[in-house]
C-alpha cells in the first residue's frame, strides 16, 4: 500500500484530518448513517414522519419469515445470481485466456478496451437494446426466419432466459477483467515448462492454470454475483411479469406500497446475505488487490 | 505447431464472437433510432426526426441538463475530497488508517438497491427528502471511492523524496503540494474525475429512488419512458447517452492505464 512514508512530525493522524475529514463526512452522512438508519427504521411500525405514532416491532421481520413469498423470492434471486455467475465464468474465462495468452501488443489492449469499454457505459440503456434483439418481430426473429426454411417465432422477451441474458451481457466484461489480471500474471515459461514436461493440454489447465487464476475467477464471480441478487431494474424491463425478483419487491416496497419499514427489513435481509459472500470471498479478494 | 495454430485461431475467433455478442444489440438500438417505422419495422428506412423530436420533449431536455449539472458537480466536488483524502492517506500514518481504507469497500461493493433504498429513508427521516440536492449527496458518495482508489494508485509511482528535496529546497507545504506532488499525480486525478462524470452520468438506481416527479435525471426518465412502452425516441436518447459515456471511457483510458502500469 501507498504510505509508508513517516516524516517525523508530519506523521500522525492529526495532521492528515484536514485532509481526510471531508470525504469521510460525505460518505459517513451519504452511506454509512444512512444504512444505520435503515437497520433502525426496519425495526419500526410506521415512519416516525408527519407526526404518525410508531412504536418498535420486530413484524416486519417476523413478515419475510412467516410468509413463504418472500423466502421464495430470495431464493429465485440467489439462483439467478448463481446462473447469471456461472454463465459469466463460462464465456468470460476463455475471453480472459485468449487475451493474456494469444493476442500480443497493441492488438491485445485494443480488444481488452474493447470488451471492458460497454461495462462502464449506461446499464439501463444496454439492457434496453436486448428488447430490440429479443422481442417478436426483433431483430433475432428477423435474421432466423430469414435464414431458416421454416417459420419459427422467436419471442424470448419477458422471459427468464432474456434477463439471464440482459444480465450475462452486463456483467461477463467484469469477470473478462479480473480473470485477465490473473492470467496475465502466470509466468509463460511456467505453460512451457510443463508442456516440455509431458503434460497435456487439459492437465496444464486443470493442474496449473486454473488454479492460479483462482483468485481471479473468485473476485469476479463476488463482483458479479452480489448485484444480480440486488438487481430490479434488468428484470423489470426484460422479465416482465415473469421478472418478479427479491430486488423487484423492494422496490415495490419503496415506489408502489409505500411500506418502507418492511422495504427497509427486506434490505437489510439481503444487506446481510450479501455481506456473508464478501466476507466468504475477502481473504481472495484482498489478494487480488 | 499445427494444433496450436488451429486453437489460436478459434481463440481469436472467439474473441471477436464475444465482442459481437456485446456490440450488435448496442449497435442495433442505435441502427433504430434512425428508422423510420416507429414499430422498429424492417426494412429500413432512414430518418432523423426520432433525434428531432427529442427537441421538443421538455421533460427530457430538463431531466438531461439536471444529468449534465450533477455529474459536473459531482465530479468538481469528489474530486477535490478524494484528492485531498488519497494524499492523506498516502502521507502520513496512523491508527485506524487500514480500516479508513477498507471503508472504501463497502460503496463500492453494496448492491445500489441497498444504498440507493437506505440513502431514500436517512434523507426523508432528516428532513432533506427527495430532490436534486438528495440525489447529489448520493452521487458524491458514490464516486468518491472511485477517485480515492485511482488517485493512490497513481501515488504509488510517487517518489516521496521528491517532496524531501522540495521542502529541502525552502518550499512551504503548500508549494510542495502544488508544484511537485500535484503535477505528478495529475493523470490520476483527472481518470479519477472522469471515473466520478461516468459514475455520475450512468448513476439509474440511486438517482430513481431519490428523484420526484418534477426533479429527475436522464436515466430515470428513460426508465418510466420504457415502462411505458417502447418508442424509437428512447431509442434516439439511449444512443445519444451511450456515445457520451463511451467516448468519456475512451478518454479516461487515455488518461489512465488499466491494472496501474504506466
Amino acid at each position: 500500500m501507498a504510505g509508508q512514508v513517516v516524516t517525523g512530525s508530519r506523521s500522525g493522524l492529526r495532521s492528515a484530518l484536514p485532509l481526510l475529514l471531508p470525504a469521510y463526512l460525505w460518505l459517513t452522512v451519504a452511506i454509512f448513517l444512512p444504512l444505520s438508519a435503515m437497520v433502525f427504521f426496519s425495526f419500526m411500525t410506521e415512519l416516525p414522519l408527519s407526526g404518525r405514532a410508531w412504536s418498535f416491532t420486530l413484524d416486519n421481520y417476523a413478515t419475510f419469515f412467516s410468509q413463504g413469498l418472500y423466502w421464495t423470492l430470495l431464493l429465485a434471486s440467489l439462483r439467478l445470481g448463481l446462473e447469471v455467475t456461472l454463465w459469466c465464468v463460462v464465456i468470460g474465462y476463455p475471453a480472459a485466456y485468449v487475451l493474456a495468452k494469444v493476442f500480443r501488443g497493441r492488438s491485445r489492449e485494443a480488444i481488452f478496451l474493447l470488451v471492458i469499454l460497454p461495462f462502464w457505459s449506461n446499464g439501463l440503456v444496454r439492457i434496453f437494446s436486448w428488447a430490440m434483439v429479443l422481442r417478436e418481430g426483433g431483430i433475432l426473429d428477423t435474421a432466423l426466419n430469414a435464414v431458416l426454411p421454416f417459420k419459427i417465432n422467436i419471442d424470448l422477451m419477458y422471459s427468464y432466459p432474456a434477463v439471464i441474458i440482459g444480465l450475462v451481457h452486463s456483467y461477463v466484461p467484469y469477470m473478462v477483467l479480473t480473470c485477465y489480471l490473473t492470467l496475465q500474471a502466470i509466468d509463460d515459461s511456467l505453460i512451457e515448462a510443463g508442456r516440455s514436461l509431458g503434460a497435456s493440454r487439459l492437465q496444464m489447465l486443470k493442474r496449473v492454470i486454473i488454479p492460479l487464476s483462482m483468485p481471479g475467477l473468485v473476485a469476479g464471480a463476488a463482483l458479479i454475483f452480489v448485484p444480480v441478487v440486488g438487481s430490479f431494474m434488468e428484470p423489470r424491463i426484460l422479465g416482465g411479469r415473469t421478472g418478479t425478483f427479491y430486488g423487484t419487491v423492494i422496490e415495490d416496497q419503496f415506489v408502489a406500497v409505500f411500506n418502507w419499514p418492511l422495504g427497509a427489513a427486506l434490505s437489510f435481509i439481503l444487506l446481510a446475505v450479501v455481506l456473508v459472500i464478501l466476507a466468504l470471498a475477502s481473504p481472495v479478494l484482498k489478494r487480488v488487490a | 505447431m499445427a494444433t496450436t495454430r488451429i486453437l489460436e485461431w478459434c481463440g481469436r475467433l472467439y474473441i471477436w464472437l464475444l465482442l459481437a455478442f456485446l456490440y450488435l444489440p448496442i449497435i442495433i438500438m442505435a441502427l433504430m433510432s434512425f428508422n423510420v417505422s416507429p414499430f422498429y419495422q424492417l426494412p429500413f428506412e432512414w430518418t432523423t426526426e426520432w433525434y428531432a423530436s427529442l427537441w421538443l420533449n421538455d421533460q427530457l431536455i430538463s431531466a438531461t441538463w439536471n444529468s449534465i449539472e450533477i455529474a459536473i458537480i459531482t465530479t468538481v466536488i469528489s474530486t477535490v475530497l478524494g484528492s485531498a483524502a488519497s494524499l492523506a492517506l498516502y502521507r502520513h500514518e496512523f491508527r485506524g488508517k487500514k480500516a479508513l481504507q477498507a471503508l472504501l469497500f463497502p460503496p463500492i461493493a453494496i448492491p445500489w438497491l441497498i444504498t440507493g433504498t437506505a440513502m431514500l429513508i436517512f434523507f426523508f427521516g432528516v428532513g432533506i427528502g427527495r430532490g436534486l440536492f438528495a440525489i447529489l449527496l448520493g452521487h458524491v458518495a458514490l464516486a468518491l471511492p472511485y477517485v480515492i482508489v485511482v488517485v493512490s494508485a497513481r501515488l504509488q509511482t510517487f517518489a516521496p523524496e521528491l517532496e524531501e528535496a522540495a521542502r529541502s529546497l525552502g518550499a512551504n507545504q503548500w508549494q510542495v503540494t502544488s508544484r511537485v506532488t500535484l503535477p505528478w499525480i495529475m493523470p490520476g486525478v483527472i481518470a479519477g474525475g472522469l471515473f466520478a462524470f461516468a459514475v455520475s452520468f450512468d448513476q439509474f438506481v440511486v438517482s430513481y429512488f431519490l428523484s420526484t416527479p418534477g426533479q429527475t435525471t436522464l436515466p430515470v426518465e428513460i426508465y418510466a419512458a420504457i415502462r411505458k412502452g417502447f418508442t424509437p425516441e428512447i431509442n434516439a436518447v439511449s444512443t445519444i447517452i451511450i456515445v457520451v459515456s463511451m467516448a468519456l471511457m475512451l478518454l479516461t483510458a487515455r488518461s489512465f492505464k488499466f491494472g496501474g502500469e504506466k
